[in-house]
């Protein structure tokens, strides 16, 4: 019986892998049914599920001439388009093991990977990713062929590593005419306890740590999150987060090919957020900083926008924010805050919506990081279902997520079907489920550490409240103990105060210190049109981020934040820092979460200077650009009080 | 691309007076088949005015200019467009308050069939006319020149490096055969000049293009880099000619950027 697209009365069996839901696929929708679409030359091309399967099919078997066996790494780099998602999908089908990269990881962490992983094959999409591997192949000696799709600026290429992926498809048709029969025989070979996905976890603390996942870890994962969460395969998805993110791929793949929806792939990068608007996709999974950007474009335009315009939008956020506040409560909205609302809707809110690219959406979720309370408002007063969702890498994405009409947000709800979520008598989350991974590749130390009895320890604090949602501190590591000894996570601070349209990233320090003191990175963008609009020179980020005036514009943030925290938890002293958190800089995580005990080494001047009684620290740092290339940087901050 | 041998564009005994200025005199090269040909000089070493006369914004008052054996030292500018010459601009000279796309479009018009009436009623012929110009433009140029994400944008708007770029997706719609290039790295941030010397290069050499450049530009790195040959002016007179490193190592050249010490004396005093 074909299961795919058929979700709701799925089985998940032992034999159950992801590339036989494919196959299932493939021959029940054909040629009627388009698989994804992706936007090229200005306009969207559909690709069938016939033509997906072919390409996947020439692919898997190219694969196979090139040598790829059983259990064998397959290495992927490169923006997300369809062709990635052939290769991953062809290197599943071949019993191969997929291990996604960050797009933008610099040559030391790709080589570490390609090495630690053993990779045989590197799939990459152009001369970027060229280079890259031509740089690190001497040091990955299993590493035996890079494949490349995208031909711009290859034509000087010739080193016999490389092949395209073209002339991978072309050995695929040549076996094909003498094995007919073999791919799909392979696909049945596979079993659902077989490893699917190695996953380089972006780790705040240490070096990278390889998860490994099987078929069944990523379908049960996906089955039991559209128990909660029904999608159908009229639904659309854009897909345009990295699949070297655990929620891409927990859409792309765990979800999409158990629903049979629709992917959809930008034309580029910096298309994405036109190219959503156009598609009006059903559901979006996307880490906090997506939405704060949406937030802030919104907070910006307003800012600009014209009397009557700002007046129509406060009045209808008023109602908005009314009515939301009321649901959260669980209480009844009265017939005439109904009326007010549907007016509020129809003036200002859908407008919003439309430009967000959220008109169509049902089910939005935000996870990987903390979110601040007023962000969350702000999507449930303009009627975006927002909701919170939990869990790690280790176990294929999530395992916690708000049911519809029970939504707090400072929970992140309740666990999804066949999980369970304890804590221990140390505080610390630890949850058990199918879905679990099946340990750390190559690092038996930190799976038994990580994987105790069955239950996956996360690292991180929490309780459950007496609605039975839970509720995540912080990573363990990360809370501070304030001066009068309790207990606060730095993560509060930052997400409120990044609700500051000029605000783009927060270091909150303070743990075991005699008051909290805050580092910012500011929007330059909003800041730098902020100063144009009052003829205040500036040249670079650094002279900006030093201007008196912008220095005072952060302080009177802070002040109206600090205004609803107790006494001890309030920022007294500030800085702005002279450049953004970077993840070249190793400041951030590729999945952007700040690494505390990085740049606490890091900026040990500054943390000093934010405890002493100067009023400006000197800075001599060098900073590193995405190329490798390093430039020196000095600079003179200026410590900001802020009064009680 | 490799050179042929073959001179694509001839200028002879070039030779253009403002008043009592000298801007060019006698000045003479040939631009063969597939190079990027650079013109070097002090500032105000006639460059500029060289392009003009050789686009057709200027005429010279003596000497000739040949394309590909034709002689078009009398032909007017958007004649010598319709023949295959095409140009940037040294100060951005695009229509600001329309968007990309139709600043592009409006480089790709002297390709257009259509006429006033048949385009009126756009019907037919005339929309498959239109349909296969976007189709080229997106295909050969939004997407070579990496700039899907601005095609709707209001040209005023852009920063100034994307503005560069999308001056030289102007100049390419024409589907020249000789680009004509005036200081394209000037006001650039690294990032972009490495990406504007790799279109550059990519418009020389990859198959779709195989345009020959003419280059007039001040970052001796990149025209010591991806130039063929390179001749330097100085005072509107050629003094030297040659691969990158022979005009590197004239002495002519070098007197003429550094000046002698004569004259850096004369300066300070």
């Amino acid at each position: 019986m074909p299961r795919a697209g058929r979700w709701n009365d799925m089985e998940i069996t032992k034999d159950l892998t992801v590339p036989k839901l494919f196959l299932q696929a493939a021959k029940k929708y054909g040629d009627k049914k388009v698989a994804m679409r992706e936007k090229e030359f200005g306009l969207w091309i559909p690709i069938t599920w016939k033509q997906y399967y072919e390409n996947v099919k020439r692919i898997a078997l190219g694969m196979v001439s090139l040598g790829l066996e059983r259990g064998d790494k397959v290495a992927m780099i490169g923006d997300n388009r369809p062709e990635a998602l052939w290769a991953e999908m062809a290197a599943m089908c071949v019993g191969g093991v997929g291990v996604w990269l960050f797009q933008d990881s610099l040559i030391d962490e790709v080589q570490h990977i390609i090495d630690h992983s053993d990779s045989k094959l590197m799939v990459g999409e152009g001369q970027e990713e060229v280079d890259k591997c031509l740089m690190i192949k001497g040091r990955c000696p299993k590493l035996r062929r890079m494949i490349w799709d995208d031909p711009k600026g290859m034509r000087a290429y010739d080193d016999p590593f490389l092949i395209s992926l073209k002339e991978v498809m072309r050995l695929g048709e040549e076996l094909e005419k003498k094995e007919p029969g073999l791919f799909e025989d392979t696909i049945q070979r596979g079993t659902g306890e077989e490893v699917c996905l190695l996953f380089y976890t972006s780790g705040t603390t240490s070096v990278p740590k390889g998860v490994l996942l099987t078929h069944n870890n990523m379908l049960t994962m996906g089955l039991n999150l559209m128990r909660v969460d029904p999608y159908s395969e009229t639904d659309d998805f854009v897909s345009y987060l990295p699949f070297a993110w655990i929620g891409e791929q927990m859409m792309s793949i765990s979800c999409g090919i158990q629903a049979g929806f629709t992917l959809n792939f930008p034309e580029e990068p910096e298309t994405a957020q036109t190219d959503t608007r156009e598609i009006g996709p059903h559901m979006m999974f996307a880490p906090p900083r997506v939405y704060e950007q949406m937030v802030r474009n919104v907070q910006v335009k307003y800012l600009d926008a014209s009397w009557s315009k700002r007046k129509a939008y406060e009045l209808a956020m008023k109602i908005g924010y009314h009515v939301a506040e009321l649901k959260f409560s669980k209480k009844a909205i009265p017939w005439h805050w109904k009326i007010l609302q549907t007016a509020a809707s129809a003036g200002v809110h859908r407008k919003l919506k439309d430009h967000l690219g959220l008109s169509r959406i049902r089910y939005t979720y935000t996870g990987g990081a903390a979110m601040g309370p007023d962000h969350f408002r702000f999507f449930h007063a303009i009627g975006v279902n927002l909701k919170q969702i939990y869990g790690q890498t280790e176990i294929a994405g999530i395992s916690v997520l708000h049911r519809d009409g029970d939504i707090k947000f400072d929970t992140v709800g309740k666990p999804i079907p066949e999980t369970e979520v304890g804590i221990t008598a140390e505080g610390e989350i630890i949850s058990k489920s199918p879905s679990v991974f099946q340990g750390y590749y190559k690092m038996p130390e930190e799976t038994e550490k990580t994987l105790r009895d069955g239950w996956l320890h996360s690292g991180d604090t929490g309780f459950i409240d007496s609605e039975g949602h839970l509720v995540v501190f912080d990573r363990t590591k990360d809370v501070m103990t304030l001066s009068d000894g309790t207990r606060f996570a730095p993560q509060y601070l930052e997400t409120r105060l990044k609700f500051s349209p000029y605000i783009k990233d927060v270091w909150a320090i303070g743990d075991k210190r005699p008051y909290v003191t805050g580092v910012v990175c500011i929007d330059y963008g909003v800041v730098g049109k902020w100063a144009d609009d009052r003829n205040i020179a500036y040249t670079s980020y650094q002279e900006l981020s030093q201007v008196p005036e912008v220095c005072e514009l952060v302080r009177k943030e802070i002040v109206k934040m600090n205004r609803d925290l107790p006494s001890v938890a309030r920022i007294r002293k500030f800085m702005n820092l002279y450049k953004e958190f970077d993840a070249d800089d190793d400041e951030l995580t590729r999945t952007r979460k700040l690494r505390r005990a990085f740049v606490e080494e890091r900026y040990r001047d500054i943390v000093s200077g934010l405890y002493s009684n100067a009023d400006r620290i000197q800075m001599d740092t060098n900073i590193t650009y995405e190329d490798g290339r390093v430039a020196r940087i000095k600079a003179d901050l200026r410590v900001m009080q802020v009064s009680e | 691309m490799a050179p042929v041998d073959e001179a694509q564009l001839k200028v002879s005994h070039l030779s253009m007076a403002f008043g009592g200025v000298q801007a060019l005199w006698e000045v003479s090269f040939e631009v063969k088949k597939g190079e990027i040909f650079s013109i070097i000089g002090p500032n105000g070493a006639g460059k500029t005015v060289l392009l003009n006369c050789i686009n057709g914004l200027y005429r010279p008052q003596e000497g000739e200019i040949y394309l590909e054996g034709r002689e078009i030292t009398k032909l007017r500018a958007y004649h010598r467009a319709r023949l295959g010459i095409s140009r940037t601009f040294q100060k951005i000279e695009l229509f600001k308050g329309a968007t990309v796309l139709d600043n592009i479009r409006l480089g790709r018009h002297i390709h257009l069939k259509t006429g006033l009436i048949s385009g009126s009623i756009y019907l037919g012929k005339t929309a498959r006319e239109e349909i296969e110009h976007r189709k080229f433009i997106e295909r050969e140029i939004i997407d070579f020149l990496e700039i899907e994400h601005i095609r709707d944008k209001i040209v005023g708007m852009l920063p100034y490096g994307l503005q560069k770029r999308v001056e030289l997706a102007r100049a390419l719609a024409l589907n020249p055969k000789i680009l004509l290039l005036d200081e394209p790295l000037a006001g650039l941030n690294l990032e972009e000049v490495e990406d504007m010397a790799r279109f550059i290069l990519d418009i020389n050499e990859e198959e779709r293009w195989q345009t020959t450049c003419v280059l007039v530009e001040h970052d001796m790195g990149v025209v010591m880099d991806i130039s063929h040959r390179v001749i330097a002016l100085n005072f509107g007179e050629k003094i030297a000619e040659g691969t990158p490193p022979e005009v590197r190592n004239d002495p002519h050249v070098i007197q003429a950027y550094l000046g002698d010490e004569e004259d850096l004396y004369a300066t300070r005093r």
